[in-house]
């Protein structure tokens, strides 16, 4: 495994840390005071920092490590979580994830952005009367780093960091000095930790004495080379307090034996060991540091020091030490049992592995055929055998869908961050409740459905939500509440996005539609029909264009994106009450409920959301329109009949509507087609199959699938065909044509 | 035009390729970008398809576009019949049924054996054939399936769809 790929399974864990974050901090700010929640947010930013160090991501460290002091603050119970400070938490946690993204893919963040909320956090973390214990601990990391040796071979390097404001007390820090005792265990080793790292790590506090116990080193014919047989007794003289001091040792916490405590006056002198100045350069080789005499008397001298101050704050600090073992302990059980069992598995093997099963199901099903056409009474015990083996794999095939289910919640979370932003930015105040986050859909869904959602949110915060003075006017609650909701329906995921605003002003999108040519001004319309107007292609209502909404690009996107996934959406909207976008989802993308249909001797698979209903025409109903274009009646409006078979070539002539069956099918454009096919087989569910895997796209085919025979059958791209319809060409762009 | 080979292990610059029969004619290509030799199946066919495209099976859950290889080379479109045989082939990326005849024969030469190609008029013959093998008085021809099926195009045109 080299660097890069550490470095990503990195940033795939700081992608959950960041929701981890998040949620815990919407969970702070919906009035929860659980420390469970507090500890899980301080260890995400603790853990990304953590990690970001290894890496050298230096702008990640700092920023957390602000963020992280302030968090402590509330974990020590120093600092309130009111609205004001999880505001400023809200907005670091997004900082962080930009940080985390730009850390990862290049670029920057704005360091304006990045210093506001420095300064907020530190405010936070020291505004509220403990400047004693606080304030220095935000600026310890200069303090820390400027004695700390400038940087060793490995390339740490003590992170350059300033704070406006606090440049005249970081030369007036107090210094303790604590003894530790660090005896590691097997499994520290095995872990992958290595003590000399640790110790490293310590020494960067401040200065430090070190020796090595070495009493249980055996004789070398009794020796186990992967035991661990030394100990180390340290003295060290910090400004940190015991608890940052203990923190060097949390990811060993667990094996190895660690003792810190305040250093006694009376042991300045008598000290089993000889401090030593320690050398950072000998622990690249070497474990074990070589005493040096010469700077003894002088450490001695200061250990001595700075005891007296140490004394003093002993008790205190051995209440806070107690405190945060406990909360350690806490941290840690709490942490096993939520995190549950996962492994990570690349998404390709999950996805070889749904392919292997639907072609398992396959063949059952053509083993299953040939049984019955071979077995005449019907009761062999291979029938029987074939029926249970029927079972399993349509059982086998749950388990593995279920496998890339993951709940929604991630995306719902970054439609939180989103509904901030927007809210900031237009000066509304508003709430978002969610609603079903651990409904699960595909993965493939879910990375898909991020990009309309975000867009309808954009729209519900800037046109759906009116602005506080409006809201209170309309005697309503100036916070206006956008609700997001996500629900299993008979097969389908359905999401609901509701906002409690002003609802759609139908008459000004009627007007729109009329100035933008899209209905005609004396057009007798349902409010239905109206509200379904800003799904029509270039309708954007907002007066002006803004930043957040309204480029041009609206509703209809939204809707095609929709579509393109198998989904369908709509709205209702009550004036004056808000409105409500419904959206329905295939679980999904790997399989489909198609009408298997017959089409001049070859079977395709329509998708079942694009057909509203199924008819078979008569002759009547038919009628001719111009040289070779037909339109079929129903229910007195006239819908352009749409040959499936002479559009896919299969044969030359148009068949005659009346021998076949239409299928009603609504497009991307709103318009209704009847696309004529010759008869229907039946519903199914099909298993997707690329086409341009080992073959080309064709137009008007959207996918193909493989049916209970073991033949290749097509699905229609209703889109496309009812395109092609319009006079939009069909072209056949072979590329196994174009040879040469 | 020297078509590069993965193995040479055999012996010195020997090599393996696959014979098979179209009509009266024969052809080879080299046995590293077969994957398999199944029978035939009705293939789905495509729509807008160039006739020498005989459509789609399904081989193991993928879907195996099938190339009448005989239209393919500008010869008559075959009549395909359960005697007739698709050769599963690997063509960079992507993997294509070919459609012959019968597999007539598997071949080791050298490179010594291959004899350049004459000079004709025709372009197709130019554009695929890499060489004549003369063995046991038949007349072999070395086809490769890259030039027959540049990829080149596939993307440029997936692009544009």
């Amino acid at each position: 495994m080299d660097m890069n790929e550490i470095k990503e399974i990195f940033f795939q864990e700081c992608e959950e840390q960041l929701a981890e974050l998040e949620s815990g901090l919407l969970k702070l700010n919906d009035g929860d005071r659980d420390p469970e929640t507090v500890n899980a947010v301080f260890r995400a930013v603790h853990s990304i920092k953590g990690g970001a160090g290894a890496f050298g991501l230096e702008e990640l460290v700092a920023f957390a490590h602000v963020f992280e002091t302030t968090l402590d603050c509330v974990r020590s119970n120093k600092l309130e979580p009111n609205q004001d400070v999880l505001k400023v938490m809200l907005k670091s946690a997004d900082v962080l994830a930009d940080l985390v993204t730009c850390s990862r893919d290049g670029g920057s963040v704005e360091e304006s952005r990045t210093r506001g909320l420095v300064k907020e956090l530190e405010a936070l973390a020291n505004g509220e009367a403990l400047p004693a214990a606080e304030a220095p601990k935000a600026a310890k990391p200069v303090a820390a780093a400027a004695p700390a040796k400038p940087t060793d071979d490995s390339g740490f390097q003590p992170i350059p960091f300033t704070f406006d404001g606090f440049g005249e007390e970081e030369k007036v820090v107090e210094q303790f000095t604590y003894e530790v005792t660090f005896k590691p265990t097997r499994e520290l080793y095995s872990k992958g930790n290595e003590a000399a790292l640790l110790l490293r790590d310590l020494s960067r506090f401040g200065e430090m004495g070190i020796a090595c116990d070495m009493d249980q080193l055996p004789a070398l014919e009794n020796m186990d080379p992967e035991a661990s047989y030394f100990g180390w007794k340290i003295s060290i003289t910090t400004p940190k307090s015991e608890e940052e001091v203990r923190a060097v040792f949390e990811f060993a916490e667990w094996d190895c034996e660690l003792e810190v405590k305040p250093a006694e006056a009376s042991e300045g002198e008598e000290l089993p060991m000889i401090p030593v100045p320690f050398d950072l350069s000998s622990l690249d080789d070497e474990p074990a540091p070589q005493p040096e005499t010469a700077a003894t008397e002088e450490a001695s001298a200061n250990v001595v020091k700075a005891v007296n101050a140490a004394v003093e704050k002993k008790e205190s600090a051995a209440a806070a030490a107690a405190a945060a073992a406990a909360a350690t302990q806490n941290n840690a059980a709490a942490a096993a049992s939520s995190a549950g069992q996962t492994i990570r598995v690349d998404l390709d093997r999950v996805d070889r592995l749904i392919n292997l099963v639907g072609e398992l199901v396959i063949n059952q099903a053509m083993l299953s055929q040939s049984v019955i056409e071979n077995d005449n009474n019907g009761v062999s015990s291979i029938n029987m055998g074939l029926e249970e083996l029927q079972q399993l794999t349509r059982e086998i095939q749950d388990s593995v869908m279920a496998i890339r289910a993951q709940p929604v919640k991630p995306v719902f979370q970054r439609m939180s961050r989103i509904v901030r932003e927007v809210a900031d930015m237009v000066g509304k105040q508003i709430r978002l409740v969610t609603e079903g986050e651990n409904t699960e859909v595909d993965k493939t869904v879910i990375d898909k459905i991020a990009e309309p959602l975000t867009h309808m949110i954009r729209n519900a915060v800037d046109h759906g939500i009116e602005s506080p003075e409006k809201r209170e006017a309309a005697g309503k609650d100036p916070e206006g509440t956008i609700k997001l909701s996500a629900k299993h329906r008979s097969g389908r995921i359905l999401i609901e996005l509701q906002d409690d605003g002003g609802g759609i002003n139908r008459e000004r999108v009627k007007q729109k539609a009329i100035d933008n040519d899209l209905i005609s001004p004396d057009a007798n319309l349902s409010d239905e029909e109206i509200d379904n107007l800003i799904f029509a292609p270039g309708f954007s209502t907002a007066d002006k264009i803004s930043d957040i909404s309204g480029r041009g690009v609206g509703m209809d996107v939204v809707k095609r994106s929709i579509q393109a996934l198998g989904g369908r959406i709509s709205i209702s909207s009550r004036p004056g009450l808000g409105s409500t976008f419904t959206m329905s989802l295939p679980l999904t993308l790997a399989v489909l409920d198609g009408m298997v249909v017959t089409v001049a001797g070859q079977t395709l698979v329509v998708p079942l959301t694009a057909i509203v209903e199924t008819l078979q025409p008569e002759a009547s109903a038919i009628h001719s329109f111009g040289a070779n274009q037909r339109l079929i009646s129903i229910r007195n409006s006239f819908c352009p009949l749409v040959d499936v078979g002479r559009i896919l070539n299969f044969r030359a002539n148009q068949a005659n509507p009346v021998d076949g069956v239409a299928l009603l099918v609504e497009s991307e454009g709103g318009g209704q087609r009847a696309l004529m096919v010759d008869a229907i087989q039946g519903q199914r569910q099909v298993v997707i199959k690329s086409l341009e895997a080992n073959y080309t796209h064709v137009p008007g085919i959207a996918a193909a699938t493989i049916l209970g025979d073991g033949r290749v059958a097509l699905i229609l791209d209703v889109d496309a065909v009812v395109g092609a319809s319009r006079g939009q060409s069909l072209k056949p762009e072979m590329s196994l044509a174009a040879a040469g | 035009m020297s078509v590069s080979y993965a193995v040479k292990s055999l012996s010195q610059g020997a090599r393996e390729l696959i014979a098979f029969r179209i009509g009266d004619q024969e052809f080879c290509v080299n046995i590293m970008s077969v994957r398999e030799i199944r029978g035939w199946t009705q293939a789905t066919p495509m729509p807008h398809a160039p006739a020498y495209v005989r459509g789609v099976i399904n081989l193991r859950g993928a879907v195996l576009p099938i190339i009448d290889m005989s239209a393919r080379l500008g010869m008559k479109e075959t009549e395909p019949t359960p005697r007739h045989v698709i050769i599963v082939a690997q063509v960079k990326s992507k993997v294509v049924g070919l459609l012959v005849e019968a597999v007539s024969d598997i071949l080791t030469i050298t490179d010594d054996n291959i004899q350049p190609v004459p000079e004709v008029s025709s372009d197709l013959e130019k554009q695929y054939a890499r060489g004549i093998l003369a063995i046991d008085k038949r007349m072999i021809c070395l086809i490769e399936l890259e030039a027959l099926f540049p990829e080149k195009a596939h993307d440029k045109e997936s692009e544009a769809a």
